[in-house]
């Protein structure tokens, strides 16, 4: 996959002489301690963060993390003091920190789209003209521009309101318009700064769905700040974790909650609900782990209530529970079978926790069986997993 | 008096012969300057009083009216403005108020021509704000007599000399106005403009301007009142208007001079006031 953007050992500090505070930054200081002796900010220090195209990277922190100073270097709305940022420009990757005033402005023009907390639209400007914004500094002449901006209007369901101002729409409104102008541009890379975080929960968690479904076609690569953990691990393909302006920990949705980094990763995953981004692949044994039953024979559980027989190729040819013969089937659609326990489930690495658990309720607590694309036999979930995995121990 | 007090009255800073030499610098090495701008602008402003005189002042007061309903869109204050004007037509004011409207159109265009650029120029500049504020202070507090001598010496009896100290007291109201309206443009759609790569122009006058423009109106009501409110200082120095009659009226203690043109410059301001609210309407 390509790289849309890298950040290499990216240090930001706020203040006249920077200097010291990064002499300070490279002895590995706190940002109290720089504060103190030199009266600059740290806004982040060595960042080092790769963004494949098409991700949706999110930085996660509490406020003053470092998290919107690191996403703001991509298009220098902040300045950085050390280090690079790269971003893709066509063929090539630009160093934003260094290129020229002209160099910027294109890249800002066409390359990467900002989606601001508050907005940011101009209420002088009717609907379709701050969405035109991009367009219109860019200097794209006025019957494309037309064309483009309605387009983005239909695409956000906001061509009704096209010659309204800005200030007469909700909230909720206003922000489809913020993204409207930022995706109007067609740039590859949306940045986006909390851009839900000042909408009431309903809008807010109808707003991503949206942004979730746009991305399915879109496929654009996008940086989202968010504080908010279930929004991150909602919309997240990976999330990097910040602390003080360091990064603390990056990973996969799963990881961080399976494994967090330290402490303060653990208090902020502490009161996420694991079902809600935990699937089948995440609390299995793997099959090489479990105990054998002899002549081809493999238990799934550590009770030893079912075995699974298992060809050479990995299919499975026979399965008994309890002593007796069942049949195995899919847990996608465990509604269709009967509580008696008569069969044994299997589910995809990808199914969710939740579904897994549905199965093993309807089962009278037998292990779940996962099964790869090829349907070979991979792994299997028993009851301690789920619970193991559920509670973190 | 004590010893300090005497030892300070003994060796007098002598800032008003300074002031006084560096004026008389200017009239001896510049003088065909000053008066020669002197008379152009006496030139061009007396002009501009002939010819609307020669116009019938109904139809000129019919303009006006017309101008107000052009920017309002507003039949009541068209017929307010049209009757307020009918009233100083009937106090026999109407030439004098013309003279007034003149320089006090005058005194604000060029204030605002000046004042808002500098007061841009400071908003993005804070050092050079830091400079100009003192001066700011200086030409609004420095009592208008003070400076009206040195305009006198320099600039002659007329218009002119009146537009000039009607300017410098009004340019710092402008050059504040804009400065306040352009630094409190909220930094969320500065920073909208620049994300979506605006340049420095694009900037000032696609995001800065139009924000800051509710202000800079104000900015504009506010130096037409105080222009007016310099018209009676303004005739001191040869400015014509209702200021003259003011200060005719105050000589020979006349009241019932003084009340007519007092009411006239009142109607005025409230007609150009009224007229000039653009914007404020606008933003609801």
């Amino acid at each position: 996959m390509n790289v849309a953007v890298d950040f290499k050992n990216v240090d930001i500090v706020f203040g006249p002489d920077t200097a010291d505070a990064l002499a300070m930054v490279d002895r590995g200081a706190t940002r109290a301690e720089i504060l103190e002796q030199t009266g600059n900010v740290l806004g982040c220090a060595g960042a080092n963060l790769t963004i494949h195209e098409g991700e949706i990277s999110v930085l996660m922190g509490l406020s003053g993390s470092g998290k919107s100073t690191l996403l703001r270097a991509v298009n220098r709305l902040n300045i950085v003091s050390r280090g690079q940022v790269l971003v893709k420009d066509g063929e090539k990757m630009v160093n934003v920190v260094s290129c020229d005033a002209a160099t910027l402005r294109r890249l800002r023009q066409n390359q990467v789209a900002m989606v601001f907390q508050q907005f940011g639209l101009l209420p002088w400007r009717t609907v379709e003209e701050n969405v035109g914004l991009g367009l219109e500094l860019a200097g794209v002449p006025d019957a494309e521009r037309k064309a483009r901006v309605d387009k983005q209007l239909k695409l956000v369901n906001l061509d009704p309101w096209a010659k309204k101002y800005a200030h007469e729409l909700s909230g909720g409104m206003q922000q489809r318009v913020g993204l409207a102008r930022a995706f109007a541009t067609e740039a590859p890379i949306l940045l986006m700064d909390e851009p839900f975080s000042a909408l009431d929960p309903l809008i807010r968690t109808k707003l991503q769905d949206e942004l979730l479904q746009l991305q399915k076609t879109l496929k654009k690569t996008i940086i989202f700040v968010s504080h908010d953990l279930e929004e991150a691990l909602k919309i997240g393909s990976h999330i990097t974790i910040m602390e003080g302006g360091r990064i603390v920990q990056t990973g996969a949705p799963e990881d961080i909650v399976l494994r967090p980094a330290n402490d303060y990763v653990r208090d902020f995953i502490a009161n996420v609900n694991p079902l809600s981004v935990l699937t089948a692949w995440n609390v299995m044994r793997d099959r090489r782990d479990l105990e054998s039953a002899g002549r081809g024979w493999t238990w799934l559980d550590r009770r030893k209530t079912t075995r699974f027989k298992v060809d050479k190729d990995g299919l499975v040819a026979a399965a008994e529970r309890d002593g007796k013969p069942v049949e195995w089937v899919s847990c996608t659609d465990v509604e269709q079978h009967p509580e008696d326990g008569t069969q044994v489930y299997w589910a995809n690495p990808g199914t969710p926790l939740k579904t897994v658990m549905l199965a093993m309720h309807r089962s009278q607590t037998a292990p779940v069986a996962l099964f790869d694309e090829q349907s070979r036999f991979v792994g299997a979930i028993g009851v301690r997993d789920v619970l193991s995995a559920v509670l973190r121990r | 008096m004590d010893p300090v007090s005497k030892f300070l009255a003994a060796w007098k800073i002598p800032i008003g012969a300074w002031g006084k030499a560096f004026f008389t610098f200017l009239t001896d090495h510049f003088n065909a300057v000053f008066r020669g701008f002197s008379n152009g602008l006496n030139f061009l402003l007396d002009g501009l009083v002939d010819a609307l005189l020669l116009l019938p002042p109904v139809l000129v007061v019919a303009l006006i009216a017309l101008l107000a309903w052009y920017l309002q869109r507003s039949r009541a204050l068209a017929i307010g403005v049209f009757i307020g004007l009918l009233f100083i037509i009937n106090q026999g004011l109407w030439k004098q108020t013309v003279e007034t409207l003149v320089l006090v159109v005058a005194a604000t265009i060029a204030s605002m021509a000046i004042g808002v650029p500098l007061g841009i120029w400071a908003a993005h500049k804070p050092k050079v704000y830091r400079v100009m504020l003192p001066v700011l202070d200086l030409m609004q507090t420095l009592p208008t007599f003070v400076y009206l001598i040195p305009v006198l010496t320099l600039f002659g009896l007329g218009n002119a000399p009146g537009l000039i100290v009607t300017i410098i007291f009004v340019i710092p109201t402008a050059v504040r106005l804009t400065h306040l309206g352009v630094t409190s443009v909220p930094k969320a759609i500065i920073e909208a403009g620049e994300a979506f790569g605006a340049t420095k122009s694009q900037l000032l006058w696609k995001v800065e301007l139009p924000a800051a423009l509710p202000t800079i109106m104000a900015g504009l009501t506010q130096c037409i009142m105080l222009s007016l409110s310099m018209v009676v200082f303004a005739a001191l120095i040869g400015a014509g208007g209702l200021g003259t009659e003011i200060n005719r009226a105050l000589g020979s203690r006349r009241i019932d001079l003084g009340l007519e043109a007092g009411l006239a410059i009142v109607v005025l301001a409230i007609v150009l006031d009224r007229m000039t609210r653009i914007g404020v309407g606008d933003k609801k």
